[in-house]
């Protein structure tokens, strides 16, 4: 869109080293936990089957543990500003995207542990920390709250495909260092950004 | 039988004392209050189950527990294990094999008195053609013309074959199965010694 190679203001603040860290672990879990939900789902019972579920389980709530660290990091840590020359409608979509990621990030989880209450599967953390059954057992109530499990994780793999070109369409198009930020090995040492 | 119950009776009346205990026997089974629930664990998840259809036969006079009588039959293709899943996978051959071995049988052998409405019930178990030795603490509790025995056995579920092949291995579904049990009976007629 814009002409200008961006540069930030500000170029000495960018995240902090947990940021960066929090962002690539919890990336990673959430694309293989959500690569393994779609894989065990379609297995027939088997012991193979019940383990994959129980670690897909303790993947959601250290992910969701993750998350709520990740949170409270960025509330007292501020994220670098976006690139001075991006459009307003930009600057929102991407804003709404982060705001909808985050929320998605406890949504999913959270449903998935609603769902396990509902259907009779307590999710028992690692095998060892049983957490609380937020609702009683209830068959069609599982199978609505699987559903919703289903679309929240859809939504948030369209999120993520939208995050995911957004950051190349910044590196690549518009050539400024946001992509850069989260992978400092990309920064580039040309000089057309600061 | 008879003599056994007017006996006593008789006995009191003529010392002009009433019955010591009023015979009672409980012999009516009450499917429809009565509950047969299990509880395995699944990577370490306790998952509740239970048997809808079961028939039972007991015989249970409180003044001479050592004479009761129990015997259980469970259709073993009435579990609820948790999930449909699950109950299509307990009804094959690695598990139940309900369509060889459709009935579990409990046959009550001893009852013990432990004091205070407490008894160690023994008997034989037997489910897919094995039969083990299993006892129990069973608590009475006897409300008129109603008795409601409780309680609780762990079960080894390699004992009888139960989960063979790929389930053999106790690292998924543990072979200890918490079975809990309450079979109410009532009293069929009023056998009570007539004051006098």
């Amino acid at each position: 869109m814009s002409s200008q190679p961006a540069s930030t203001p500000d170029s000495g603040t960018g995240f902090t080293g947990v940021a960066i860290g929090l962002h690539w672990l919890i990336a990673a879990a959430i694309i293989g936990t959500f690569a393994l939900g779609l894989y065990m789902h379609e297995l027939p019972l088997s012991p193979q089957k019940l383990k994959l579920y129980s670690w897909h389980k303790w993947a959601g709530v250290t992910i969701f543990l993750c998350v709520l660290l990740r949170l409270v990091w960025r509330l007292s840590h501020r994220p670098p500003q976006m690139p001075a020359g991006m459009p307003a409608w930009q600057r929102k979509a991407a804003e709404a995207t982060h705001v909808l990621l985050y929320l998605l990030m406890f949504a999913v989880p959270l449903s998935g542990w609603l769902m396990s209450s509902a259907k009779g599967f307590q999710t028992v953390w690692f095998g060892v920390l049983p957490l609380p059954d937020l609702l009683d057992k209830n068959q069609e109530l599982g199978d609505l709250l699987q559903q919703v499990h289903m679309l929240l994780n859809f939504t948030m793999a369209a999120l993520v495909i939208a995050h995911l070109g957004a950051a190349l369409k910044h590196h690549f198009i518009d050539r400024d260092d946001v992509l850069a930020r989260m992978l400092p090995f990309l920064a580039r040492t040309t000089g057309d950004i600061e | 039988m008879k003599y056994r119950l007017f006996g006593p009776a008789l006995a009191g009346a003529f010392l002009g004392i009433a019955p010591a205990a009023q015979a009672i026997e409980f012999n009516q089974f009450q499917a429809d209050k009565s509950t047969l629930a299990f509880v395995s664990k699944q990577m370490n998840v306790p998952v509740e189950g239970q048997f809808k259809s079961f028939r039972s036969k007991i015989t249970f006079d409180p003044a001479k527990p050592a004479a009761a009588r129990a015997e259980l039959e469970i259709d073993l293709a009435s579990i609820d294990a948790g999930s449909k899943d699950a109950n299509d996978e307990v009804a094959g051959k690695a598990w139940f094999n309900t369509r060889e071995f459709p009935v579990a049988k409990f046959v009550a052998t001893s009852v013990k008195p432990l004091g205070s409405n407490r008894f160690e019930l023994t008997g034989k178990m037997a489910i897919k053609g094995r039969t083990q030795d299993m006892t129990a603490p069973v608590t009475l509790r006897q409300e008129g013309n109603s008795a409601t025995f409780e309680g609780a056995l762990v079960l080894k579920r390699a004992d009888f074959a139960l989960g063979e092949g790929i389930w053999a291995d106790f690292g998924t579904v543990a072979n200890e199965v918490h079975v809990k049990f309450r079979l109410v009976a009532t009293a069929a007629a009023t056998a009570t010694a007539t004051k006098k």
